[in-house]
């Protein structure tokens, strides 16, 4: 009987001490199985947030898309980064390159959860010293921003 | 007449009772207060860390000048919002998108006395849209945005002295109202010997409206009545929602010592205004147009803006003497009245008579009916007064000396504070009988009860806001802030719960169930819907620009660094504004700046906020400024350089960061 008790108050501990831990921004799990630190293969190659499969993008770009980009881009994220050399976050001319568009996405949806949780972001934090803030993007901003990104590093 | 000698009698009772009472008050041991189990008290406020309260509750600042924001149960201090006074804190008051907003008839005035803030309403309960809070020294009422917590507009109100009976609004919030404490001269500058009171002095009551797309305010109208105090001012509710009440003392217009003068009557009035009446009264050019001066001040854009003064020169009247048709009547309340107060259905308007032995309650259907039949005992300056034996619906008796405000729990209930005795008393509404007391620490002035004022009151927790702290907590001097208690009331014997120092003077407060407030209630200023006119939304637009002698600095800042960070070619006599945008999207991010040597404050800018701040080099040299607010890991490298030059120095405007 006294176990079960002990029992029952550990789980409402647990329930209420987690609620707001992820200072209320972003989820930063998906359901899948899960896989080194708890993270699914999808996780690990496209990032931990609100995109848990892969989008459609054609190899074009679209050009609508691109220049709503650059404006966010402008307007958001360039006080921190540039295309070419370090800044407060690593130089994104190459960036689209090197991840997913998927990735690019739950990094900028979910860049507090990828900080803390992600392998990749960890890194980073580590070299950059400074934590991503969630710039109060949409998921549509976010892939206007990988077709900015996309273009810029065909072109250059 | 018999009521009268009747008064009295009890009086002489109620005299001798007080002595007893005050006897037990001065000697009565702190263990003696009545309160819970201190472990059932203490559960009662208890909220865990991480956890919210139930309610806001908003604490006037009196003297400070601004608003205090309280959780509560637990009483936790939520923020200070400053509303009448300078706050060097945020810039408030000195950064120039805000100083607008103490501009006035009189000039640019850093400070006032801030009274009763009062929620807007609809349908007669609270609805979180905005709080409004008046000024008592030169006249003026503010509106707050309760989505971001700050002052957005303040309205000076003419032709008063003394704003008190003020910031109440009506049952949809279609009217704030004010009035003048302090009757003065009507009409504006009128420079008279000051014992003409009686012929040259007026009061005034003022009618200010409310749009409810945006809480714009404006002066709708003015109604010029006999010149006495107006004290306080409730909007009647339910079916009393067409009138608003305003308390009287002073009938005896004295002009000195109005301690004795001022206390000789035996009755003064409640003044009942029927203002749907009288609007329609205005609407059909009953009214007339007076020179005035006062200032509106507020923000000119949608989203942030800036604040703008804009000066009005005339303002429209309603003069009892002149208009025909009855819309205000007086009733005769003993003694002094200082609040008025309408239980939850409208129909109870409870008066508190300072100096009377008890807590006259007018009933609102008798008051109709007196005025369906003419039972007036006389005109003053056209305005009908009621016959106190026609309106009463009952004395509550042994009040305890000195009953200022009441509040109701909406069961049946009335609660009100007594001064002088030190208590709060619960009488039944339906046999005005008391049924409780309890002592307050120290002489309360206003009580506020959850929902108390509303058609719907959440009756949980009662609030007393006390004038002396004396031994209640640790001593901190000859002077002490003064203090709040919480009570429990949801039971039928009111306990002390909790007792806490607060800021300023508190007079009035308001409390309201957090959830009507705090979804709405916004994480940062969007960067796409900034309208600053000085803002930057992008980073590539920092830059420096010289205009004559006035230089503009538009900066970024983000986590962690400013843009630019390097400027040079400012000279000895240039006035500099540093607009700053805070470029970050994330809840309470907040970046400060502050330069050596500056005059002025500091400017704590909010994600997504723009603020400019002047500053005026008088010495050359290198200048120092640096991110005030701990933003990040990186903080203490938030920082720049300004190279000020001599006046007739020829180096060169020049930005930079990073180079
Ligand atoms: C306050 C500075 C700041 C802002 C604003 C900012 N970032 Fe970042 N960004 C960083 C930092 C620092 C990192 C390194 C990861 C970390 O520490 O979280 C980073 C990492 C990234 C990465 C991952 C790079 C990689 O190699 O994996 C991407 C992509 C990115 N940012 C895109 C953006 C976009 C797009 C925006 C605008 C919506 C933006 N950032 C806004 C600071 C910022
Ligand atoms: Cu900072």
């Amino acid at each position: 009987m006294k176990s079960l008790l002990t029992l029952l108050f550990s789980i409402t501990l647990i329930f209420t001490a987690c609620s707001g831990g992820n200072s209320g921004q972003q989820a930063d799990s998906s359901g899948e199985p899960e896989q080194e630190q708890g993270l699914s293969d999808f996780e690990m190659e496209h990032g931990i947030g609100p995109i848990t499969e892969r989008i459609d993008i054609s190899d074009d770009i679209d050009e609508d898309l691109r220049v709503r980009g650059q404006e966010i881009f402008e307007m958001k994220c360039e006080m921190c980064h540039n295309m070419e050399g370090r800044m407060v976050g690593p130089a994104l001319g190459d960036v689209a390159e090197r991840r997913s568009p998927e990735y690019l996405m739950n990094m900028v949806l979910n860049p507090g959860g990828m900080a803390r949780n992600h392998p990749e972001g960890q890194k980073l934090v580590q070299e950059y010293m400074t934590v991503m803030p969630f710039q109060n993007v949409t998921e549509e901003d976010a892939r206007a921003l990988v077709e900015y990104l996309r273009d810029y590093s065909m072109n250059n | 007449m018999s009521k009268k000698k009747n008064n009295k009698l009890r009086g002489i009772l109620f005299g001798a009772g007080f002595v007893a009472l005050a006897a037990f008050l001065f000697t009565g041991c702190p263990s003696d207060q009545r309160m819970l189990q201190s472990g059932d008290a203490a559960q009662k406020v208890y909220v865990a860390p991480g956890d919210h309260d139930e309610f806001y509750g908003f604490f006037s600042g009196g003297y400070s000048g601004q608003l205090s924001v309280w959780g509560l149960p637990s009483a936790r201090m939520l923020k200070v919002i400053p509303v009448f006074s300078q706050d060097p804190e945020t810039g408030y008051g000195y950064s120039e998108e805000t100083k607008p907003l103490f501009n006035t008839s009189y000039g640019f005035i850093p400070w006032d006395d801030s009274h009763h803030p009062h929620i807007s309403q609809t349908e007669g309960d609270s609805d979180g849209r905005w709080i409004f809070i008046n000024a008592n020294n030169t006249p003026r009422i503010a509106r707050i945005d309760l989505t971001t917590f700050e002052t957005k507009e303040i309205l000076e109100l003419p032709n008063t002295g003394g704003n008190h009976a003020s910031s109440y609004v009506t049952s949809n919030t279609e009217y704030v109202i004010g009035a003048t404490r302090f009757s003065i001269p009507y009409e504006k500058d009128l420079d008279v010997p000051i014992n003409s009171y009686s012929d040259e002095f007026r009061g005034a009551l003022s009618f200010i409206q409310v749009d409810q797309e945006t809480g714009m305010m404006e002066m709708d109208f003015q109604i010029v009545v006999p010149p006495y105090n107006y004290d306080l001012g409730r909007a009647g509710k339910g079916v009393s929602g067409d009138w608003v009440f305003f308390t009287t003392y002073n009938t005896e217009e004295a002009h000195t010592m109005l301690e004795v003068n001022a206390s000789r009557n035996d009755k003064d009035f409640i003044a009942a205004v029927n203002w749907k009446k009288a609007a329609e009264l205005v609407r059909n050019g009953h009214g007339k147009t007076m020179d005035a001066e006062y200032y509106h001040n507020h923000y000119n854009g949608q989203n942030q803006g800036v604040a703008v003064s804009e000066v009005k020169n005339e303002v429209t009247v309603l003069d009892t003497r002149e208009v025909d048709e009855n819309f205000i009547y007086y009733l005769p309340t003993p003694k002094s009245p200082h609040g008025v107060d309408l239980d939850p259905t409208g129909e109870y308007i409870v008066g508190g008579g300072k100096l009377a032995t008890v807590i006259p309650v007018h009933s609102f259907s008798n008051m109709l009916e007196a005025i369906e039949n003419e039972e007036f005992d006389e005109f003053i300056d056209g305005i009908p007064v009621l016959n106190y034996d026609a309106t009463i619906a009952g004395e509550v008796e042994n009040p305890g000396l000195g009953p200022l405000h009441t509040e109701f729990d909406g069961k049946g209930y009335a609660y009100t504070s007594v001064y002088i005795s030190s208590e709060i008393v619960k009488w039944s509404l339906d046999t005005f009988e008391v049924v409780d007391r309890i002592d307050s620490y120290y002489s309360i002035g206003h009580l506020m009860i959850t929902g108390g004022d509303t058609v719907d009151p959440d009756a949980q927790y009662m609030v007393g806001l006390t004038k002396t702290a004396k031994d209640r907590y640790l001593p901190t001097g000859p002077k002490q802030n003064h203090p709040a208690q919480l009570y429990d009331i949801s039971g039928d014997k009111m306990e002390l719960l909790l007792d806490f120092p607060t800021i300023g003077e508190p007079h009035y407060a308001q409390a309201i169930r957090a959830d009507k407030i705090k979804d709405n209630v916004k994480q940062i200023y969007e960067m796409e819907e900034n309208d600053h006119p000085n803002a930057i939304t992008r980073i590539s637009d920092n830059r420096v620009e010289r205009n004559g002698r006035d230089v503009h600095i538009y900066m970024g800042a983000t986590r962690s660094h400013f843009r630019p960070d390097n400027i040079e070619g400012v000279k000895v006599g240039d006035t500099v504004y540093l607009h700053l945008t805070n470029m970050e999207q994330e809840w309470d991010v907040v970046h400060g700046i502050a330069i050596k040597g500056s005059t002025n404050s500091e400017i704590l800018v909010a994600p997504g906020q723009t603020k400019t701040i002047k500053w005026e080099p008088t010495r050359t040299g290198i200048y120092p400024f640096y991110c005030t607010a701990f933003c990040s890991a990186l903080h203490q490298e938030m920082q720049g350089y300004i190279r000020v030059s001599a006046p007739d120095s020829n180096v060169d405007l020049k930005w930079s960061t990073n180079e």
